[in-house]
């Protein structure tokens, strides 16, 4: 009894540590809950979700998703009158949600027919539709059923002191690694111009076409675009209730409207909606994530949008919160694609606290690929982001790009080195300085635009006056100065390439071809669209490959290296001296040290760096310490440790050796076993140094002598592989390729000492 | 001119002669030369009422109805003054017009405008705020 209220006690007090370490990991900041669909906390088929219906009577939709005519909420209304093809929806609500689900992966089913199918169903059956598909389901049919053949990226940029140079420098980088959109807002509203000119001015002398744009207040941002200081818009907000849309103080019919004035400006229009937005605002009506995003986006493409940017985008650690919370918001992206509009993925703000977490939610619009694979990579470090994102930024690009190049994939980014993005950055921080001097704004100065090219973010920027910008702010607003204004200025002050491409953007909006669905514009000025470059994706051998050029552009990361310039290069001093061909040695004393065929010969030191005449001469004084006698061989016929340290054994008086190859790896071997056995092995050879290889040589000797042999103590790094694993590779083909087959094993000595 | 909207696309390089600005500005204009020329100047430079119902005949011709029926709104709005615009906005917003004052914009998008799809539109909304309580709160007050 006593015993057992020991250990009862014992169990409530004691915490096992493997748990307590894993509940200090960053994931667990995190909160998980169970669904609560009274709440609107659920993701994707709630309980609550009407079940899809469609009826129609003279033309007319009487009633939608279970909800008669008469109980129609304003979203219902624009629906039924602007997003349902009622022609073909009478057949199209009788096919089986399997039957539908079955065409989204096959590759037989063509886009266009999907697309028009979609145009028939109720925004309940479509939620319906895309539950029935598993992730790589899902993944397969947005590759499939994206607009545009080709993917691309959007960047983020801003800053927290809203420095004009830092923004055009931040802009450039983006516009140079590829980033086909920029968009900056503000922390104070006013700003607003300064900032759209400085990235206008940035991106267009990374690389001319890039779009930008400015997500402030709409009539603000509308009159930037008139200015033609922005050339798109995603502020359009849609929610999936009604309540919550009136909160948003708009109707879709006022959304719609904005939109086609935005157009009717030149402005590139894509709306903005994502699950969670009306849990989050208290009016879910206790209905599924999934099903609220399906009447967001038939509202959208009702109201004519060319695209939206969703995936949950600013609620996307609620959905993380939720089961299923991540497939809900790939089935989003894939709805968005099904329905033919632009999708700008999300993958902005912070998904989770857990880079593992974060970045396997990328992967559902990462491999597939998306219009967008994010709504905004930060190209500068989190702290200046104003997004309230950043979950990918600066820090990560490596990343990003080598993730791109594991897989294949293009994801939107280009490798450009350190040269290069110091080159643009310093050319258009100057740019931004020349345009300010020449508008009369208050001056950047040139400790400012060197601030810019090199800071890591504006902390290591000067501060200005921020009274004086925002009265230039409003001047521009009031004066109406325009893109070709700073056009003009550009090219005064000797930036007439730069000037060219702002101009070339005025020109877009002339010919407005950027209005059609997923437009971007290629640097030459061609606008590339799902109308002109359309994904026509039906199976291996189509749509868009990584390939050619490109895949050569973007495996060639600037610190990529060619394995040739490895482990070879001058020829290395010969350190061992071959002597004749090794015979039997017949002292019992003797220890035969085995080098490998390169060893000192074509390669003069370990993977840690050690010289291989230093190793054999601390391995020497090991075995002598311990009274044993060194001969040195070297077996010619093997690179592999196991038959170096056995043909060294054999040779040996004592019957035991030590084997040693060139990249420092180590065993000690008894003439009796198996090859492939041994007596002990030292396979962390980054780790040893020459005290390490004076301990085997104690050994060897005590093993030689007959003494009680205490095995050398193991260290261990399992890092070791991930890092030297390609030095390693490339050592040991050279040393494999100074094999002579069938050549016996010759006796050397160090040439320092013959 | 003749124009295919499902070859002409994009209408900046496969047709630039059909495009021009509301000012008659070519795009050929917008260039370095006429900027340094000082014959240049900003908010002129935008797509016409032709050019964007141009671009509504290439999404009709993609299969993209609402889309074309946007940038065809779009192209009336294109003639109607930006201030007059976003008030139209404004007043579509919930609870921000009576029936009588959303008619009033739809009559003038109709006549001074002539941009009678867009009026349509204003009426339909019109209609379903009324039926929705979207109208502007003085106009549920009963008189006396």
């Amino acid at each position: 009894m006593r015993n057992a209220d020991f250990s009862m006690g014992e169990q409530e007090s004691r915490r096992s540590r493997r748990f307590v370490e894993r509940e200090r990991r960053e994931l667990r900041r995190e909160v998980l809950i169970s669904p609560h669909p009274e709440l609107g906390l659920v993701a994707m088929n709630g309980p609550n979700d009407p079940a899809p219906s469609l009826r129609v009577e003279g033309g007319q939709v009487v009633e939608l998703d279970g909800r008669d005519v008469g109980d129609f909420d304003v979203i219902d209304h624009f629906v039924a009158r602007h997003g349902l093809d009622l022609a073909a929806a009478g057949e199209a609500m009788t096919i089986p949600e399997l039957e539908v689900a079955r065409q989204l992966v096959d590759v037989d089913a063509p886009r266009p027919e999907l697309v028009r199918l979609s145009r028939a169903l109720t925004p309940a059956r479509l939620a319906r539709v895309v539950s029935l598909l598993d992730p790589v389901e899902m993944m397969f049919a947005l590759k499939k059923l994206r607009a545009r053949r080709r993917p691309a990226n959007q960047a983020h940029v801003t800053n927290l002191k809203e420095n004009p140079a830092l923004l055009a420098a931040d802009a450039a980088e983006a516009a140079a690694r590829g980033f086909a959109e920029v968009e900056t807002t503000v922390g104070v509203s006013r700003y607003a111009p300064l900032n759209a000119i400085a990235i206008l001015v940035g991106s267009q002398t990374g690389r001319p076409g890039v779009m930008t744009q400015c997500a402030v207040e709409e009539r603000r941002n509308l009159q930037l675009a008139i200015q033609g200081l922005v050339t798109y818009a995603e502020t359009l907000s849609v929610y999936g209730t009604e309540a919550v849309f009136i909160d948003g103080d708009d109707t879709p019919w006022s959304k719609a409207f904005l939109a086609s004035a935005y157009a009717s400006r030149g402005v590139k229009v894509r709306f903005t909606s994502g699950g969670g937005s009306e849990a989050l605002m208290g009016r879910a009506e206790g209905c599924s994530a999934l099903y609220l995003e399906a009447r967001c986006l038939a509202a959208i493409r009702a109201a004519g949008s060319q695209g939206v940017q969703n995936g949950s985008i600013s609620c996307v650690a609620l959905m993380l919160s939720l089961p299923a919370g991540v497939r809900e918001i790939l089935a989003e992206n894939l709805l968005a694609a099904w329905l033919d509009l632009e999708v700008a993925s999300g993958n902005d703000a912070i998904a989770s606290h857990s880079a593992i977490r974060r970045t396997a939610k990328l992967m559902g619009q990462f491999l597939p690929g998306t219009d967008f694979v994010t709504s905004g990579y930060s190209v500068m470090p989190r702290y200046d982001n104003m997004f309230g994102g950043g979950n990918y930024d600066s820090d990560d690009l490596d990343e990003w790009l080598t993730v791109q190049r594991d897989w294949q994939v293009d994801a939107g980014l280009e490798p450009v080195g350190e040269e290069e993005v110091v080159a643009v950055r310093d050319r258009a921080a100057r740019a931004v300085q020349a345009v300010f001097a020449g508008l009369e704004f208050p001056a950047i100065t040139d400790a400012e635009v060197e601030a810019a090219v090199f800071a890591l973010d504006s902390r290591d920027l000067p501060d200005r006056d921020r009274v004086a910008d925002v009265t230039a702010a409003d001047r521009v607003l009031a004066d109406r100065i325009s893109g070709v204004d700073v056009a003009r200025e550009l090219d005064r002050h000797g930036f007439p390439e730069v000037a060219e491409a702002v101009l070339g953007i005025q020109r877009q909006k002339v010919s407005a071809d950027y209005l059609q669905t997923s437009a971007i514009i290629d640097p030459d000025g061609t606008v590339v669209s799902a109308v002109n470059d359309p994904n026509r994706y039906t199976g291996p051998g189509t749509g868009y490959r990584l390939e050619g050029e490109r895949w050569q552009l973007l495996q060639d990361l600037p610190h990529v290296i060619d394995p040739r310039t490895l482990a070879s290069g001058d020829e290395q001093p010969t350190l061992l001296e071959e002597l004749h061909v090794a015979s039997i040695g017949n002292r019992s004393d003797e220890v035969v040290v085995a080098v490998g065929p390169a060893f000192g010969d074509g390669l003069d030191a370990t993977i840690n760096g050690l010289r291989h005449d230093d190793v054999l001469a601390a391995i020497e004084a090991g075995v002598r310490e311990e009274g044993a006698e060194p001969r040195l061989v070297r077996v010619r016929r093997s690179s592999d440790v196991a038959y170096i340290g056995h043909d060294g054994a054999r040779l040996s008086g004592s019957r035991i050796s030590i084997g040693l190859q060139s990249k420092g790896t180590a065993i000690i071997h008894r003439a009796d076993l198996e090859p492939l056995d041994n007596l002990e092995l030292f396979g962390m050879s980054p780790l040893y140094t020459l005290d390490s290889y004076r301990a085997i040589g104690r050994n060897a000797a005590g093993y030689a002598l007959g003494r009680p042999v205490g095995p050398v103590p193991t260290v261990m790094d399992n890092f070791a592989r991930t890092k030297l694993i390609v030095k390693t590779t490339l050592l040991h083909a050279r040393e494999t390729q100074a094999i002579v087959v069938g050549a016996p094993a010759v006796e050397v000595a160090l040439a320092s000492r013959k | 001119m003749s124009f295919d909207p499902l070859t002409d696309y994009p209408l900046g390089t496969q047709r630039p002669g059909l495009v021009e600005t509301p000012s008659g500005l070519t795009l050929d204009d917008v260039s370095l030369e006429t900027l340094r020329s000082g014959r240049l100047s900003g908010e002129e430079i935008r797509a016409s009422a032709e050019t964007l119902e141009r671009q509504a005949a290439v999404a009709r011709a993609a299969g993209r109805e609402p889309l074309a029926a946007n940038l065809e709104r779009a192209a009336e709005l294109a003639r109607v003054p930006s201030e007059t615009t976003l008030d139209i906005y404004t007043a579509l917003r919930p609870h921000r017009s009576t029936a009588a004052e959303l008619e009033g914009w739809a009559d003038r998008l109709d006549g001074e405008f002539r941009a009678p799809l867009t009026a349509a539109f204003v009426r339909e909304a019109a209609a379903v705020y009324a039926e929705r309580g979207l109208l502007d709160g003085r106009a549920r007050i009963p008189t006396i």
